[in-house]
């Protein structure tokens, strides 16, 4: 039986599938195609791919459909939205539904491998946390579940609304596990505005891997922890409590918290 | 001619002026002619008189020689036709034309008909009764006889001659004829001053009339009339000029006023249509580009990353991959513009969200020498939208307030308050259903730039379309489907065929069967299906009354916008800032407020400044 591809990308655009293809191979990976939903769904049921990378726009369907026919197989594979600008909106609630990763169109090489990188990590820790749960094997902790009173956007970052009306920006610890340690940060000034969905920071690991980190709210930065900048890896070793991002002034919180996942739901 | 308001007036008051000085003109003449003629008629009968006792004397010695020549110098004199003396038999004894000598007179004739109309002869008459008015021939002068009768008397019958016995009380009569040529000359004269003096008053007052409706109601009338033409052909730019404090001058008034209120209306209704379009042709260029953008950016750094060991490829292909990331984010700001996405709306204070949008900008303002002017209502209540979008256009609103006040410095002026509009013959029906969910939207049919609403009407084993207006309150409806819709007409769906007529209820005007439209969260839109019926009713919004909006000012004293750039300010890639602006800011600006069901409207006084004025409603349901 001929070898499964490792990734399947779906988009109705052939220069958009055929880069996917090209790059892909860059990082040896095997990619698998279709050029539209229909075909897309077709080959997800006769299939198994790790990686799917889909559009959320296509004339016959969109990606929301094929989330849930992923969801439906009940196999583990890892869902890559890629979206226009027009549709940030769509790409946070595909998150919010179960998808991995998001990125927006057009991408770079780099932009493009990165999140594949972290997608296929996902998809490893992921496996052997099965493994670990079936074989019962309780003291082996492969990352560490965010607090329950945190809210997060799908497994990219938390954030955290504290009494002050304030709210704490962090990384999610199973996001941190899926890249290198970091090499440099970029993080933006104190009075900047970030929005929901869009990258906030990004982080320049090993390899030239650039990671755009995406904002789990919109907002405006009133305080910027200085101390991960000198000291990156304190966001490894405590990315919930001392290893924060950005002190935020929410703008919009009462609408975008409907796509935050609560951590507390996590933990059954 | 006789259709102008200016003559029927003039006419109509020439005509009372005619009448009442007619009236006047008759009975002045009237009572003059009685007056000279009763004055005659004295004259007439002390002359009569007269004669009688100055030839008594000869009568008495009965001299009729002299009697005779009397009479005849008497009758010489101008005015007198004729002096005749009658005996009692009617001879004509004595005339001054001696033709009528010995004839006789008939009893019968109108100058004796007063005394002898019974059978036995009156003998004391009135002076009236003894006078008389005739012509001799018809068209002779007029003549006045009067009769004197010559009584008999003690030495009458006591004379020599006995002529007369005792008992005959009358002798005989003087008839005195005077002619009136000069009496009916002088009434002619007076009737005709009269009316030439009539006639004067009447073409006076009727030329002064005509100047006065001239200046105060033709002239004006005409302006208006003319306005209102050049209005119904579609210049709103049309404005009146000044007419004054009167009626027709605050007609004028509020007619400009309408003008351009309709204007800006219509220039929000094209605007929100081309804005629509345009934002649907820019998100679909936007999407169409992103698919070849993402192949150029991913070939392109894809080569880069394969080209590390060759720095000359390396350069050029760094200078694709970047200007192609800039394109990426032309494109972004262009879809931010095209943005269909709802506002994420929270409850917010409008004076806080401004407050904070001037914070923003401070450094610029300061730098610019730029004062703010708070003129904020404390007191308004919180309204839903989305501040970080409001916020925006307050900042683009003063980044444009500052660069158009430039170095020099200056002032902006910010106004907040509450007003309350009429929601009837502004609330545009933007989404209409069926029972079925079917839309009845026809963006292929416009009203005035509006999609319509469409029913398919059955009549006859004939079908067309109807199309209705989509402004309630409006009715300008279109039932014109090319044959004559019956009254069993069905009205229906075009989709499912489903009627939409609503059943047990008829239009209270006219009787005819109402349609009714499912108007998504707002309840049923009834109107009549009579092409002549005006009836319509939309309770949701009816019960609503007057709409509540926030309106808010933002004036600069910068260098304004000239009148051919203003319709155009809020296109997008309109820009007079040159290479400084992408010509989006006013129309992110539009595209938020109408998203916010909101108005913007702007007036600017070349070299004086600008105001914008934003109206958004308090419930932001629609």
């Amino acid at each position: 039986m001929k070898k499964n591809a490792d990734i399947l990308v779906i988009d109705d655009e052939q220069v958009i599938v055929d880069a996917v293809v090209k790059i892909c191979a860059l990082d040896n990976y095997s990619v698998d195609v279709a050029l539209n939903a229909k075909t897309g769904l077709e080959k997800i049921a006769n299939h198994h791919y790790p990686i799917i990378i889909s559009d959320i726009m296509m004339p016959d369907g969109d990606g929301f459909e094929i989330l849930e026919a992923v969801k439906k197989k009940k196999e583990d594979s890892a869902l890559i939205m890629a979206t226009g600008f027009s549709t940030v909106e769509n790409a946070v609630n595909s998150l919010y539904k179960g998808a991995v990763s998001f990125i927006p169109k057009p991408f770079t090489v780099d932009e493009l491998l990165s999140t594949v990188y972290r997608v296929n990590n996902f998809q490893k820790i992921m496996g052997k946390q099965k493994l670990i749960i079936q074989q019962q094997k309780n003291d082996e902790i492969l990352f560490v579940a965010c607090p329950s009173k945190y809210l997060r956007l799908g497994y990219s970052t938390w954030m955290f609304q504290e009494r002050e009306g304030t709210v704490l920006v962090g990384m999610c610890d199973i996001y941190m596990k899926t890249i290198d340690s970091i090499q440099q940060i970029e993080l933006l000034n104190r009075e900047d505005e970030i929005a929901q969905g869009i990258s906030c920071a990004s982080f320049i690991c090993a390899n030239d891997r650039n990671h755009r980190i995406l904002a789990p709210l919109s907002g405006r930065i009133v305080e910027v922890n200085e101390t991960i900048k000198n000291n990156p890896s304190l966001i490894e070793k405590d990315p919930y409590f001392e290893g924060w991002i950005y002190r935020v002034i929410p703008a919009n919180i009462e609408y975008e918290i409907k796509y935050l996942i609560p951590c507390s739901s996590d933990r059954i | 001619m006789f259709n102008k308001i200016g003559f029927r007036l003039i006419f109509v008051v020439a005509f009372t002026t005619l009448i009442i000085i007619g009236v006047f003109a008759y009975f002045n003449v009237k009572s003059q002619s009685s007056n000279l003629i009763s004055e005659v008629e004295r004259h007439a009968n002390q002359l009569g008189e007269t004669v009688v006792s100055s030839t008594r004397f000869d009568m008495m010695l009965n001299q009729r020689d002299r009697i005779q020549q009397t009479i005849n110098s008497i009758g010489t004199q101008p005015q007198i036709r004729d002096v005749r003396i009658i005996n009692k038999f009617g001879e004509i004894i004595y005339s001054s034309d001696s033709t009528y000598i010995n004839k006789m007179v008939d009893k019968r004739e109108e100058s004796c008909y007063a005394c002898h109309a019974e059978d036995k002869p009156l003998e004391q008459i009135s002076i009236t009764e003894r006078t008389r008015i005739f012509r001799v021939h018809p068209d002779s002068n007029r003549v006045i006889g009067i009769i004197t009768p010559i009584y008999n008397e003690k030495s009458c019958w006591n004379s020599d001659c006995h002529a007369h016995p005792k008992d005959q009380k009358v002798l005989g009569v003087l008839d005195v004829s005077i002619s009136l040529a000069e009496v009916d000359k002088a009434i002619l004269n007076s009737e005709w001053k009269i009316v030439g003096f009539s006639i004067i008053a009447i073409i006076a007052l009727g030329l002064l009339i005509a100047f006065f409706i001239r200046r105060w109601v033709s002239r004006p009338v005409n302006d208006l009339l003319n306005g209102t033409l050049q209005v119904s052909q579609g210049n709103l730019n049309y404005t009146i000029k000044e007419m004054g404090e009167d009626e027709i001058g605050k007609l004028g008034t509020s007619f400009n006023n309408m003008t351009k209120k309709l204007a800006e209306a219509r220039m929000q209704l094209f605007q929100s249509d081309k804005m629509a379009s345009l934002g649907r042709l820019a998100a679909g260029v936007a999407h169409e580009i992103n698919n070849p953008l993402t192949g150029v950016l991913t070939y392109s750094s894809f080569l880069l990353k394969r080209t590390k060991d060759n720095p000359e490829f390396q350069e050029d292909l760094k200078v694709i991959v970047r200007e192609t990331i800039r394109s990426r984010e032309i494109v972004k700001s262009l879809l931010d513009f095209a943005r269909q996405s709802v506002p994420k709306k929270i409850d917010a204070d409008i004076n806080e969200i401004i407050i904070k949008a001037v914070a923003v900008i401070d450094n610029q303002l300061s730098i610019n020498k730029v004062k703010i002017v708070k003129q904020i209502d404390n007191n308004l209540p919180k309204i839903t939208v989305d501040s970080n979008q409001m916020e925006q256009v307050f900042i683009n609103l003063f980044v444009n307030a500052c660069d158009a006040i430039g170095n020099t410095g200056g002032t902006i002026t910010l106004t907040t308050q509450k007003i309350s509009l009429t929601p009837f013959g502004t609330t545009q029906i933007k989404k209409a259903t069926c029972r079925k969910r079917h839309s009845l939207i026809d963006n292929d049919y416009k009203i005035d730039g509006m999609p319509s609403l469409k029913v398919k009407v059955v009549s006859d084993g004939k079908e067309g379309m109807v199309h209705l207006d989509p402004v309630y309150g409006k009715h300008r409806n279109n039932f014109d489907v090319g044959f004559k819709i019956g009254k069993d007409a069905k009205y229906v769906c075009p989709d499912c065929n489903n009627s939409l007529v609503l059943e047990n209820k008829t239009c209270p005007k006219c009787g005819a069967p109402i349609l009714a439209f499912e108007i998504s969260g707002e309840g049923i839109y009834e109107v009549c299906s009579s092409e002549g019926s005006n009836w319509e009713k939309w309770d949701s919004v009816d019960s609503a009354g007057l709409k509540e909006y926030i309106e808010i000012k933002v004036t600069d004293t910068g260098s304004g916008i000239n009148n051919e750039d203003l319709p155009k300010i809020f296109d997008p890639f309109f820009s007079t800032k040159g290479q400084k602006g992408n010509g989006l800011g006013l129309a992110v600006i539009w595209g938020i407020i109408d998203n916010h069901n909101g108005t913007i409207t702007v007036n600017s006084d070349l070299g004086k400044g600008t105001t914008f004025t934003i109206r958004i409603p308090f419930i932001q349901n629609r």
